[in-house]
């Protein structure tokens, strides 16, 4: 892995949610939501699906507004205009949501080449180095279209670290990858953190992925936390909803 | 559809707000209008010559019977300066830039690109909608001069060869010279260059709210091409009216 560049990225910064509610067309999908992820730490928000987890990620990023509730960022509010001056910030999306209109190597470098940060060599640098961070090398010139699932989702990290992220989200990071691409991806994340400290924020219902990675975890079900603790915690936590949920893997290899 | 024209005419403002940034957009406005360009040249001048060539045969006949082949010219001349070539062409380029235009973005925003600009602070309005908008504003009314040039010499084509016409194809000419004005293609022109505003935008519009999969994708594209057309037609009326005072 190629570190030599991250050592300017400043630590990962705090998140807090508090009370958040959201409803589309009258149907609530957020009930409340309140948790704390802290600078540094890799945060999992587990949850079946249609909990409202990938609602609850887009509050977060800025691409849904609450009905209700406050989401804090070092203690300054998302809404704040200048929070995206302030805070670097980066979504890794289910799909990846590379364009497909353009090159590998133009969607990891189109933050810095939309505004301007830096030459056309500097940019062709930095991108080449960041994939070689998440271990994609020789595909600058490719079309996502070309990549497998797996390599898109890194191309997508490598993408969100162009940004010199404070906090990446990842949406179902794991979804629709073989088990061992899984567990590169669950691999990128921990590096990540130990290399550059940044807070990553994962919504995911891969198990494996969940308890492999995080620090602390949430339970989502039907638009609610159910608990949060570390993955022990977690795993001893004598509720129904929670445990069917956990356990739902081991039923079905039965 | 009221809440949709709203958000329609918001669109148009929130691009002529980002004008400023055309320079900084200019790589992605030369390769939209190159895209243009290239689909649709082929197709414009088969279509305008055959304009033109049906015009000649439908109006040629029946004012040379009636003693009038010096008006051949110029009626082929004036309906295709001022009416058909920027209608049909506006037309044609909703059939055939609109529509990939509304399914590139609708499909964008269906698969999260869109989002993915949001997150990276890149406004989708900047980066999609204006290099579109001034491609397709520029493309159009150059389209249409080519497509008139062309259409007129279908028409002369035919006046020349068809037994019912039989006027030289200098006398076309020169009787056409004689009633079409520059002003006639200039407003042929500008009504282009209004069309593309709709096309460009409409179709954007309806991408950027597309909603719902590959279904969905298919249901932008068909409302793109079709409210295009029909404020095409509704604005052809209005700026004829305008244009003839």
């Amino acid at each position: 892995m190629n570190g030599s560049n991250q050592n300017n990225i400043s630590s990962g910064v705090g998140l807090v949610v508090r009370g958040l509610h959201k409803s589309f067309d009258g149907q609530e999908v957020l009930k409340g939501i309140d948790f704390e992820v802290r600078p540094g730490e890799v945060f999992v928000i587990m949850g079946p699906s249609g909990s409202g987890k990938s609602v609850l990620l887009k509050h977060l990023i800025g691409l849904e507004e609450a009905d209700a509730g406050e989401i804090l960022i070092n203690g300054d509010p998302i809404t704040a205009p200048e929070i995206a001056a302030k805070y670097r910030m980066a979504l890794v999306f289910q799909s990846g949501a590379l364009l497909s209109s353009l090159t590998v190597g133009e969607n990891v470098g189109l933050y810095l080449a939309e505004h301007r940060l830096k030459s056309p060599e500097e940019i062709e640098q930095i991108v080449t180095e960041k994939l070689a961070d998440v271990g994609l090398h020789g595909i600058l010139h490719k079309m996502p279209s070309e990549l497998s699932g797996g390599m898109k989702k890194r191309a997508a990290i490598a993408r969100a670290l162009v940004i010199e992220p404070q906090l990446i989200l990842y949406d179902e990071p794991t979804s629709e990858l073989d088990p061992v691409s899984a567990v590169v991806i669950g691999d990128e994340i921990l590096e990540l953190k130990q290399r550059i400290g940044v807070t990553s924020l994962v919504v995911s219902h891969d198990r494996d992925l969940a308890f492999g990675v995080a620090d602390r975890i949430a339970v989502m079900a039907d638009g609610r936390i159910l608990t949060i603790g570390t993955p022990d915690e977690v795993k001893n936590f004598k509720d129904s909803q929670v445990q069917n949920f956990l356990n739902a893997d081991f039923k079905r290899e039965k | 559809m009221f809440e949709n024209i709203g958000q329609v005419i918001s669109l148009f403002w929130r691009t002529l707000l980002a004008l400023p940034l055309t320079w900084r957009q200019r790589q992605k406005v030369f390769d939209q209008f190159f895209e243009i360009g290239n689909a649709s040249l082929l197709m414009v001048c088969v279509l305008s010559f055959f304009i033109g060539a049906v015009i000649a045969l439908q109006t040629g006949p029946v004012l040379v019977e009636r003693s009038l082949a010096s008006a051949v010219g110029g009626v082929v001349g004036i309906a295709i300066a001022k009416e058909l070539a920027p209608v049909m062409m506006a037309i044609l380029i909703a059939g055939r830039i609109g529509s990939a235009m509304a399914a590139e973005i609708g499909s964008m925003r269906v698969y999260q690109e869109i989002d993915a600009l949001r997150t990276m602070n890149i406004n989708p309005v900047h980066y999609l909608v204006l290099p579109r908008v001034l491609a397709i504003a520029i493309a159009l009314p150059m389209l249409v001069v080519f497509s008139v040039l062309i259409a007129w010499f279908g028409g002369a084509v035919v006046a020349n060869s068809n037994h019912l016409i039989d006027i030289p194809a200098r006398v076309f000419f020169s009787d056409l010279r004689d009633i079409v004005e520059l002003k006639d293609v200039a407003n042929g022109v500008f009504k282009s260059f209004c069309f593309a505003l709709i096309i460009g935008v409409v179709s954007c519009h309806q991408g950027l709210t597309t909603i719902g999969g590959p279904r969905g994708i298919g249901r932008s594209v068909t409302k793109a091409v079709v409210n295009s057309i029909v404020l095409i037609v509704i604005f052809d009326y209005i700026l004829t009216r305008f244009l003839l005072k």
